[in-house]
Order: C-alpha cells, then structure tokens, then sequence
C-alpha cells in the first residue's frame, strides 16, 4: 500500500507521535514535524526520511505561544500547499494534587491540553471550510483521553481539558462536515509512553505506542469519528458514563 | 506489558528497568545511599536471549528499545548507522527494498543491533562471512562514569573487541553502524538434500560450503537405529532474480499465528517429539528435496511466524543446549547426539551447521571453527540438568564451547574452559555493570 500524502504531526517528539509517523513514512508519505526540541525532532526526521518518508519538513514551535500559531499554520502552507492530515498528539499529564494547590499549574495544565489545540483548530478550520476538496481527502485528528469522559476526583485538570476538547470537537465535526473534512476524536486508555513514567504499569490495560498508533492511523484514513483505542475502553467508559452521580461521587476513582 | 524476561522463561524472574527515550541521556545513578538506587545496571534489547545473560534481578536493566531510530542509510556504499535498540526486523523492512541485506542474521529478526554485538552473532553463512562483529564498522559505548567511547577496528580496538560479544558488560552500546551486502531479490535459492547420518552430513557440508553463501542442517534427534542422526541439509544463495509467479514483497507484516497462552506441560514429551520429528523428515524430504525459492523470511526466520513459540514449553519454560566441537572431534558429535537420544528429552528442531575458521572479533565471542549443534530440552528439572551438564563434559573434553546467549546453567569451570580470554575481557567491564549470567560463571564452587 502507498500512501505518499503530507501529514502534519503536532507533537511529533511524543511516543504515539513517533510512532504514527514511522507508519505514514513507511507507506511513502510526506511529514511535517511540529515540536518543541529541535535536535529531537532533527532525529526524527532522520529515522522517517531513512523509513521511506518522501519528504521531511521541521517547524520547532512553543504551542502555549498562540500568538505564534498563525505564522505557524503560514509556515506548514508554505513547507506543502496540499495537506492531507492535522495530527494532534502532545499533551501533558498535570499532578492533580499540584493543580489544586495552585491555579498557575491548573492554568498551565488547561491551556497546554485544551486552550492551545482550540486555537490552532480554529485556525485549521476556517482554512479547510474555504478548499474545495472532495470528501474522504482531509482529516483532522485529535487525541484526547478516557479521562475526558467523566471527571473523577484524581485527574479532573486533565479531565476536563481533555473533555473540553472532546466537545469542542465534536462541534468541529458538525460544522466541517459539510466541507468534507472529517473529524476523529481518538480516546485513548493508559499508553507506556515517558509522559506516564511516573506510574506504576503492568496489567492488561496498558497499551504501547505503537499499537495505539495503528488504531489511530486506520481510523484516520477511514475518516472515523471518535474511537477508542485499545477499543476495549469503550464498553469500560460505557459503563463508567453510566454510573448515576449519586453514586459515583462517593467512589474513589 | 512486556516483562523483563528471558526468552526461555527460566529463570522465571521479572525485574526493574529503565527506559531511556533519547540519546544522549544519562545511566541511572547507581551510588550507595542514593535515594532510588538502581543497584548495579545491564543493557536489554529485545529479550531474545534464551538464559540469564540478559537478567540483572538485584539491579536494573536499561531497555534499549525506544532507542529505535535509523540515524543514516547510504544507499549507495550500503553502510547503515542506527541506535542500538533498531531491530533487524526494522533493519530489514528498509533495506531489502533497496536490494541491500543483513551481513549476518540469527534465526530470528527479533533481535536489537545492540544485542547483536553483545552476543556476537552467527548465521547461516558463517563459514563464508564470519559472525556480525566483523560487518560493525563502528559503535559508540556509553559507560557509568558518563564517558563515551567510538569503538572500531581502527580506534579504542581493544573496548571494540571486548564488547563484540562481551555480553553487554562493557558499557551501553548507543549507536551502531554496519556494513550490509548486496542482493537482487527477496528470494533465496535453495537446495535441500536428505542425509543419514553424521558422516553423509560431513560431506555434505564439506561440498556445498566451497560453493554456497548459506548452510545449515536439521537433525532428527529422538530416532535411533537406522534412522539415527538423520536430518536434511539445506543450502543456499541469495537468488539473482525473483522468480516468475512470487510476489516480489520485502517484508512480512507482525507474526501471523500466536501462541496465546503457555502449553499445559503434557504436550511435550518423547512421543510426540518423536511423532513430530519423523513427520516433519517424511515431508520435507520428499517435498523439497532438490531445488526451491523461498523468501527470506520463511528461509531466515522461519520460527518468527509463530508469535511467542517459547509458550510450546509451557510456563515452567525450557533450556536451550547450543555448543561447537571442531572437526576433527566427529565422534565427540556422535556420542552427544547419542546420548541426546537416549535421554529422549531432545526437541523438534536441532539445528547443525559448519562453523568456518573465519577470526570471530570478539575476545568472548563464541563461534570458533567446527560443527556447531542447537536444540531445545523440555524443561524435565534435574534430569534435563544432569544431561547437560553430561555434555558439558564432553565439549570440554573435546576442546568446544557453549553459547552464553542460550545457557542458564553452565559451571564457572565449564565457562573459564570455553572461553580462555575470559581474564584478559575483565579489564573492560564497567566496574557498574553486570548481569546474573556474569555473577554465576565467576561464582568459586
């Protein structure tokens, strides 16, 4: 199969990040790497080009800087003029306990994980509603969490950022629709990825990057609308959705 | 999850690591009284070492496996640089489509790059081409105290030949870089020859060497009488064209059939090995001898299409015997596979191959030139152990050597036997490095 469209990576030096573009270089395609650290990302671009990318294009940027993200957006128009995928993938994992302490660090925590993708979105979309493309050929995809699901006393930061991002795309959906361009929300469990090395892992729910990659990678190119990934998540969120509030608010979860 | 494990189970310890994600870290602290002490420390790759060379239970060990990025590819000179934790199923997924190949492989591509220099790994043509060391053109060891040295043949020779080989005591490997050689299709031309018998395998192998870049045998050894020590001899080459009718695809995608769960310990036992054995000789030697093309991959590899074939043994595990005697020492080899059969705890598939006398680079590398057998033993407690340790015997006697990467179990005498270079490697060991293996074959007993 080759596959040699341009892909955005927001996020590009993050484990599932890596991960799915090893999968877009190996069908042919083309990158665009969005991320803080630039030796990491030239090391990235080096492995993709050497993976059988076609062409591997770095753009280091501070996403908490929303004054930067129109030039930003005019930097990947001008690295490629026909972009097939917005991949979002960087994200922080707040201390619960140190944003309760602190509005700064819930604040940081709010603005890296939702504010920061709503404004480069916004951004996106106006400039997808204006091409004309035909249906299936562009697609916006955003990674949030099964945490966003349900707020619970031990991540509700990180819960309602990813959340909030969750809603504010599926407004996204609706809207693009029209336009063709699809929208996928993908969920994911816990990933052993170095932004969950503080915890201890094992177990049957824990994925890896690159199985989590896979997921999303076939969800994007189907166009998919919100998935979960391992999709064992979604009848454990199903139920978890469920559990009347009464209830759930005396749990410890 | 991935546990830290060994391949074959035994022993059946799980233990704590660290991951590093970029080069360019830093090892863990590993000072007395530090608050996370890490004890002392060990490099794991893909945990495809069947024993304890790849377990560090009171340390840590340091997982080389997101350190997986190519760093260059020329596709010109077919010189390819990459970070330690590259596997050679990755190495293989880029390169065989721009007809270049591994210089040597192991029986499985599951393995890390860092983990074959470790472990100085042979192949099928190492009559002809040596082991992997000689194809490393260079390499950067990282060690504890933070120093970085470039290793190769022209400069810090003497870590460079330590390390080949060395088990993973010297230091981290971090990158690597590797010369790789030229083919024109996936396909490798094969010819595939019955024998009874050690003497027919002799001159088998004594013939085909001079002519063909690969060689290797499987061996019957569960029947005895006239069907002892038979086995079919298959040779091969790289083919000059990709034969009319095959898809011309340079890789197979993640392993199609899985073993889901670890056999129940009644499925293994001298019926039917024995059952499987003589099926498995009737239909291949009926089947294929004479002249085929099989891909790479099934020729390679053809145990990595079954996901996780170490569950057959079921989990109390199983030991892998793997050992060299040279030529002149036939009847040494013959008195082994006799034993082997009388005990009837030998397995499936024994592999015999030529070992070449081209130089092993490594001061404990362990190809050396003779014949060379492998199998696995269901693991039968101390009757597996008393047997091997039999053997042991034998290939001191005859002057041989066991390979690390596949031993659980071997004496520090056995070890200070087969590997003579053993005083002058302990000079390059980073004084914060060890592995369970290096503790046992250095124990006084």
């Amino acid at each position: 199969m080759n596959n040699n469209e341009t892909a955005v990576i927001f996020g590009a030096t993050s484990a599932v990040g890596q991960a799915l573009s090893k999968i877009h270089a190996e069908q042919g395609g083309a990158l665009i790497l969005v991320g803080r650290d630039e030796s990491k990302l030239d090391v990235t671009a080096a492995d993709l080009r050497t993976r059988g990318a076609s062409q591997v294009d770095c753009l280091v940027a501070d996403l908490d800087d929303f004054d930067k993200h129109q030039s930003l957006l005019q930097e990947i128009e001008n690295k490629a003029d026909d972009i097939a995928k917005y991949y979002f993938f960087y994200g922080t994992l707040p201390d619960q306990k140190a944003c309760e302490a602190s509005w700064q660090e819930s604040h940081k925590a709010l603005t890296t994980n939702f504010l920061s993708a709503a404004s480069l979105l916004t951004l996106i979309a106006n400039k997808v509603e204006t091409e004309s493309k035909n249906k299936g050929d562009r697609g916006i995809i955003v990674v949030t969490s099964v945490a966003g699901d349900r707020g619970r006393q031990s991540n509700y930061i990180y819960g309602a950022a990813k959340g909030g991002l969750t809603l504010f795309l599926q407004g996204l959906r609706n809207r693009l629709h029209k336009s063709g361009c699809s929208v996928t929300t993908v969920k994911p469990g816990f990933i052993d990825t170095p932004m969950t090395s503080d915890i201890e892992k094992g177990g049957p729910l824990w994925a890896t990057p690159e199985k989590v990659a896979v997921d999303i990678y076939k969800a994007a190119q189907k166009g998919k609308n919100e998935i979960y990934t391992p999709n064992f998540w979604m009848p454990i969120m199903l139920i978890i959705k469920n559990i009347p509030e009464t209830i759930f608010k005396k749990l410890s979860l | 999850m991935k546990k830290y494990r060994s391949w074959a189970f035994i022993p059946p310890i799980e233990q704590k690591a660290v991951r590093p994600q970029w080069l360019g870290f830093k090892l863990p602290d590993t000072n007395e009284g530090e608050k996370e002490k890490s004890g002392s420390l060990l490099p794991y790759g893909n945990g495809r070492s069947y024993g304890d060379s790849c377990l560090n239970v009171k340390g840590t060990v340091v997982d080389s496996r997101s350190l997986n990025r190519f760093i260059h590819f020329d596709e010109n000179t077919g010189v390819l640089k990459c970070e330690a934790g590259v596997t050679f199923a990755d190495i293989l997924a880029v390169i065989v489509p721009k007809n270049w190949f591994l210089p040597v492989t192991p029986g499985t591509k599951f393995v890390t790059v860092g983990g074959a220099i470790a472990n100085d790994v042979h192949g099928k043509n190492h009559h002809q081409d040596g082991t992997f060391g000689r194809h490393v053109l260079g390499f950067e060891l990282l060690r504890s105290n933070g120093d970085t040295l470039l290793c190769s043949p022209d400069e810090n020779k003497d870590f460079y030949a330590a390390t080949i080989g060395g088990l993973g005591l010297t230091g981290f490997i971090t990158w690597a870089e590797i010369q790789l050689i030229k083919i024109e299709s996936p396909y490798i031309k094969v010819e595939t020859t019955a024998f009874h018998g050690l003497d027919e395998f002799y001159a088998l192998s004594e013939s085909a060497n001079k002519n063909h870049r690969y060689s290797v045998a499987w061996i019957d050894c569960a029947s005895s009488g006239k069907n002892f020590a038979r086995g079919l001899f298959m040779a091969g080459d790289h083919a000059d064209h990709t034969p009319q009718g095959k898809p011309n695809k340079a890789v197979q995608a993640e392993p199609k059939l899985s073993i889901p769960f670890n056999f129940p310990k009644l499925a293994l036992n001298r019926y039917s090995i024995k059952a499987f054995n003589a099926l498995y000789f009737n239909k291949n030697s009926a089947m294929s001898a004479g002249t085929s093309y099989q891909h790479y991959d099934s020729y390679f590899y053809p145990l990595d299409g079954l996901g996780d074939w170490n569950r057959i043994y079921g989990k109390q595990g199983f030991y892998q015997y793997q050992f060299v005697v040279p030529f002149s020492e036939k009847a040494t080899m013959e008195k082994i596979l006799n034993k082997i059969v009388e005990s009837g705890l030998g397995s499936f598939l024994a592999v015999l191959k030529e070992f070449g006398d081209v130089d092993s680079p490594g001061l404990l590398s362990f190809p050396r030139p003779g014949i060379c057998l492998a199998l696995d033993f269901a693991n039968r407690g101390e009757t597996t152990l008393k047997l091997a340790a039999e053997l042991d015997e034998l290939v001191i006697k005859a002057g041989g050597a066991v390979y690390p990467a596949k031993d659980v179990r071997m004496s520090s005498q056995a070890f200070k036997a087969y590997f003579p270079k053993m005083e002058e490697f302990k000079a390059f060991i980073d004084p914060k490095f060890t592995s369970d293996f290096w503790k046992r074959v250095n124990k006084e007993s």
